[in-house]
């Protein structure tokens, strides 16, 4: 990824100011009469040409504008007073800014305590998952056997059915285990929902390890333990961390199984008690809504801007090659 | 499909491979603490589900579960909320997909180039990305919002007063849906877009300063070496990305809850009330069975093109 940074300084100058543009404009137009007798360096200065470029920029304008837009009015309404949210003529950029929608959500709704339970769920949940899935995932990418054959069938399967197929199923048997309205039970539901994810991306950082090196390991005689924990655990670190601080994200933003498992206010966790600001719709709540939501928000992406490129990666070995 | 065929395509493959096999008899203890969960938490109760369509299986009931055949499935047949559902979700999905699949394409060809805000577009992609859905659509609820959103504001300042004044996008019988579906786009975007920008840079350079050199426009070098490279990651994304879209529930469930009279209750939702709201568990699990029939089409679909990349390989 890296490798191809030094280019962009290289091609993207030349694009700067008006008159520049308009002299390639025209350099364009006499490009394509030319193009018809074509010969290919002439075919292939007219990709480079400004027209060209000016459309590029616009349409990356054009994405920017649209992904920023709505995060950009969450922001501006958290921020608005109660006044300014009920004014027929809506503003970007509030008037009167002011922090007393954060205090309103809070006195609202029991945020701390939310919270703490998405932490508590996200956190253990991911600990879990990640020791659970990093022994399992170095024997999938290792050795090719049935029973690797069976578990990455596994994996993809357990992203595909619906939900519901098994939450009925899990509702009914933690009921039997008392741990319906329970956070032990959601946490053992996280874990297992986050193996499948978990075990296709450390399977990825596995096979990026070359074997060799374990081999030469081997051959020097450490034992298989040893190897693994001197000579491979070291190198999948990165993986392992940015793996777990994905597995956490999920886990704090996950909606579905939380909504379903757990009942006690107390106990609910952030995105479900999100939703209790829609009850009572009105203007007055919107402020409160959105600095709630503002807040609930940023954990995810603090960590995610952390660990995103990684997770490409990662996502993508796990995607195309099993 | 043993370890006999299994390729140790490294040179000294004989001498390997009996290694291997001596090494893969002892990684059994490295499996098992995964293993156990998963076959108890998730295989348990797929099959427990699966077997639960079946029967007439309430919630709070006093007498027994009793097994009931095909009846969930007969009544399922004849059940025409529930084939509206199907279809608002069949709608929704390649509502949701195939736009999304062509735009990140398109973003992702543009990425790839070296343009200035590029850093800024994979920032900025983060966003959606990461947020919960449920303060995605909580988002969207306020950007829709009748008098204090901005979509009503932004085309009213654009003198498209007349059609838009006050108008409820998430309440519209005829809005709702679409309204919807662009706030689907807009979550998922970023995500196929990443993830095509990194199968882009897999793409041989090479190949394509060569096929430059041969003389091949952009749209011909695009047709010859970006996409058959790209083709697995692609076919990958949207197959996956279908059947997640066709599953989903948090995001409408935060902007519509189904409404209004139904026109975006997603099949999830349908089936989520049946068993959460009115304690249907039998029925309900029915009802994720003939989802799981659309789901298998796709990852079908998802699966050929994996085995198809392995012999490639």
């Amino acid at each position: 990824m890296s490798g191809r940074r030094p280019v962009s300084g290289r091609e993207s100058s030349g694009t700067g100011d008006g008159p520049t543009a308009r002299r390639h404009t025209a350099t364009t137009r006499t490009t394509r009469t030319r193009q018809r007798s074509a010969t290919p360096a002439a075919r292939r200065t007219t990709t480079r040409t400004a027209t060209a470029r000016t459309g590029q920029y616009a349409a990356l304008v054009a994405y920017l504008a649209f992904l920023a837009f709505p995060f950009l009015w969450l922001i501006s309404t958290a921020f608005k007073p109660p006044r300014e949210l009920g004014s027929i003529h809506p503003t970007w950029i509030p008037e009167a800014p002011t922090l007393e929608n954060f205090r309103q959500a809070f006195t609202q709704q029991p945020l701390p305590a939310a919270a703490g339970n998405s932490l508590l769920a996200a956190a253990v949940s991911a600990l879990i998952a990640i020791v659970l899935a990093t022994p399992m995932a170095y024997v999938l990418a290792r050795y090719r056997n049935r029973l690797s054959r069976a578990a990455t069938g596994w994996v993809v399967v357990s992203q595909a059915f619906p939900l519901v197929l098994v939450i009925i199923p899990l509702f009914l048997i933690l009921k039997g285990l008392h741990l319906v309205d329970s956070r032990i039970g959601l946490i053992m539901v996280y874990v297992v929902w986050s193996l499948p994810f978990a075990l296709w991306m450390l399977t990825g950082y596995v096979r990026a390890v070359p074997p060799e090196l374990e081999e030469a390991a081997a051959v020097d005689g450490a034992g298989r333990l040893r190897t693994l924990l001197s000579v491979t655990a070291p190198l999948l670190a990165p993986g392992i961390v940015a793996t777990a601080l994905f597995a956490f994200i999920t886990a704090w933003n996950e909606f579905f199984f939380a909504l379903v498992l757990l009942k006690s206010p107390g106990k609910q966790t952030l995105p479900v008690v999100l939703t209790h600001f829609l009850g009572a719709e009105g203007v007055a709540d919107l402020g409160p809504l959105a600095a709630a939501a503002l807040l609930a928000t940023l954990p995810s992406l603090l960590l995610f801007a952390v660990i995103q490129r990684r997770i490409t990666g990662g996502m993508l070995a796990g995607a195309v090659k099993s | 499909m043993t370890l006999a065929t299994a390729p140790p395509r490294s040179p000294g493959a004989a001498a390997d491979r009996a290694a291997r096999t001596r090494r893969a008899q002892g990684a059994w203890f490295l499996v098992l603490p995964a293993l156990i969960p998963i076959l108890l938490l998730s295989v348990g109760p797929l099959l427990y589900g699966i077997g639960l369509a079946f029967t007439d299986a309430q919630s709070g009931r006093t007498q027994a579960t009793r097994f009931v055949g095909l009846l969930n499935f007969s009544d399922l047949l004849h059940d025409t909320l529930f084939w509206d559902s199907f279809r608002i979700g069949l709608v929704w999905a390649f509502g949701v997909t195939v736009p999304q699949f062509f735009l990140a394409l398109g973003l992702a060809l543009l990425l790839h180039l070296p343009l200035r805000l590029r850093w800024l577009a994979r920032a900025l992609a983060i966003i959606p990305w990461a947020m919960p859905e449920v303060v995605v659509g909580i988002m969207w609820r306020l950007v829709y919002h009748p008098d204090a959103g901005i979509l009503n504001e932004t085309l009213r300042s654009l003198g498209l007063s007349g059609a838009t004044d006050g108008r409820d996008w998430l309440s519209g019988l005829a809005t709702a849906l679409p309204a919807v579906i662009v706030v689907g786009v807009w979550a998922g975007m970023p995500q196929t877009t990443v993830t095509l920008l990194a199968g882009l840079q897999n793409v041989p350079r090479e190949l394509h300063e060569a096929a430059s050199m041969d003389g091949a426009g952009a749209w011909r070098r695009f047709r010859t070496v970006t996409w058959p490279a790209l083709r697995p990651i692609a076919l990958a994304v949207t197959a996956l990305n279908f059947i997640w879209n066709f599953n989903s529930f948090a995001l409408v469930f935060v902007l519509t809850d189904g409404g209004p009279g139904g026109r975006t209750r997603l099949p999830m939702l349908f089936a989520y009330e049946e068993a959460f709201r009115y304690g249907q568990f039998g029925y309900a699990a029915t009802m994720g069975l003939a989802m799981v029939a659309v789901v298998s089409v796709l990852l079908a679909v998802y699966l050929a093109g994996r085995l198809k990349g392995d012999e490639d390989r």
